[in-house]
């Protein structure tokens, strides 16, 4: 089973990224085995929408599930549309994750986990404040 | 006709005061239009006895997209700069909000399924407030993010026939008084001598020097000596045009909706003066 994991590194060492649309990497996993994949995130730094293309790119790879920290509003409409079903992963290496997963310990996301603008950090007081993050 | 703008970067440090005053003062001998483009809290209206009614709604493009014809190639999910476009196997879905009207998408589609469609994002009102002086103002609608489309359209309505059109423009230095500013001849920097008032004041006047539009500072609730705007002012060599002293007397009247433009008749000398001298 192929899955796509949000990730703050290169490898399977790395930690899950927290944010969805503004996620570092993308690492594309088998459940088995150790072969993997990674696409840099060019949605990353994207002034508005980074959800939302970012599931574009991680959809176009056909992932069979996806597992990140948290996803806003766009992106949880858009990948929920698709029908892709979506894990949540507290914190940790990739491969933890992966091994979380295959033992059916991780929480599925049925609905966004945060507001809007939650990954965007950086000035103007936004960033980890999911809470009050609508500007 | 000439175009002067009242910014600011800092909120509430006196640019509708100002504008008011401006425009009143000038209508005694010229004709006045007062643009009231800060379009997500409009309040100029508020000071006068005679507010608009007219309307006018305003629309921005949108896709419109017809299923059967659409073969979900991403053609536009592509070319889409603001991402509102996810393309799935067999549909498309829009984020409207995010959308900025550009047609890229429209123009790329291949299947031609993409047609025009068009969407309110807010209302005009406009008419003649007092002699010689006639207001205009835009109201966004609620839930809208972009206040550009209201503004550009205000300014397009902007018809040769006054001597002087007053932009009271949005706080802050981001798009929206980008917009207001932008092709005006002269700029009024309203700061207040605070170090809060300071800190926006640099940033407004980078951005009106970018736009190439000259200014002046008019600073509000001066204290007589207001060294920490003076010295900016000095440094980049951008005049002060007035100072508004702090006044309980003029506060108390603008808390009641009345702005005593006669308080300060020196204001539109100054300014027009200034102006006409650069």
């Amino acid at each position: 089973m192929k899955l796509c994991l949000t990730s703050t590194g290169k490898d399977l060492e790395a930690s899950v990224d927290h944010r969805f649309g503004r996620s570092r990497y993308f690492i594309f996993a088998a459940t088995e085995g150790k072969k993997y994949r990674v696409i840099e995130n060019s949605a990353a730094s994207a002034s508005q929408g980074a959800g939302i293309r970012a599931a574009q790119i991680v959809m176009d790879q056909k992932p069979e599930a996806v597992i990140t920290g948290n996803l806003g509003p766009n992106a949880s409409s858009v990948l929920l549309n698709a029908g892709i079903k979506v894990y949540q992963h507290g914190g940790g290496s990739v491969q933890e994750a992966i091994e979380s997963f295959n033992k059916g310990v991780l929480k599925e996301i049925t609905q966004a986990t945060v507001g809007g603008h939650f990954g965007a950090g950086g000035g103007r007081g936004r960033g980890g404040r999911g809470d009050f993050s609508n500007r | 006709m000439k175009k002067i703008a009242i910014a600011s970067g800092k909120g509430g440090t006196g640019k509708t005061t100002v504008a008011v005053m401006l425009s009143r003062l000038l209508s005694k001998k010229f004709k006045v239009r007062l643009l009231d483009c800060d379009v997500e809290n409009p309040d100029c209206h508020i000071f006068f006895s005679d507010a608009p009614t007219e309307k006018e709604e305003v629309c921005v493009f949108y896709p419109e997209v017809d299923t059967e014809k659409c073969n979900c190639c991403g053609r536009c999910q592509q070319v889409c700069e603001f991402n509102c476009l996810f393309v799935m196997k067999d549909r498309l879905m829009f984020f409207g909000e995010l959308c900025h009207s550009c047609r890229g998408c429209k123009l790329v589609c291949p299947q031609g399924a993409i047609s025009e469609g068009s969407r309110p994002v807010g209302k005009l009102f406009n008419s003649k407030v007092e002699k010689n002086l006639h207001l205009d103002y835009a109201l966004m609608n609620v839930g809208e993010a972009r206040a550009t489309p209201l503004i550009e359209k205000l300014k397009k309505n902007l018809k040769s026939g006054a001597d002087y059109a007053i932009f009271d423009s949005p706080p802050g230095a981001s798009c929206p008084m980008a917009e207001t500013v932008a092709g005006c001849n002269y700029a009024v920097l309203v700061a207040e001598p605070t170090p809060f008032g300071i800190y926006d004041l640099k940033i407004a006047a980078k951005v009106v020097k970018k736009l190439g539009v000259p200014c002046g500072i008019v600073i509000n609730r001066s204290g007589g000596e207001d060294k920490i705007i003076d010295n900016f002012a000095r440094q980049k060599k951008i005049n002060i045009l007035f100072r508004i002293p702090y006044s309980r007397k003029f506060s108390c009247y603008y808390s009641k909706g009345v702005i005593k433009e006669n308080f300060f008749p020196g204001l539109a000398d100054k300014i027009i003066k200034e102006m006409l001298r650069i």
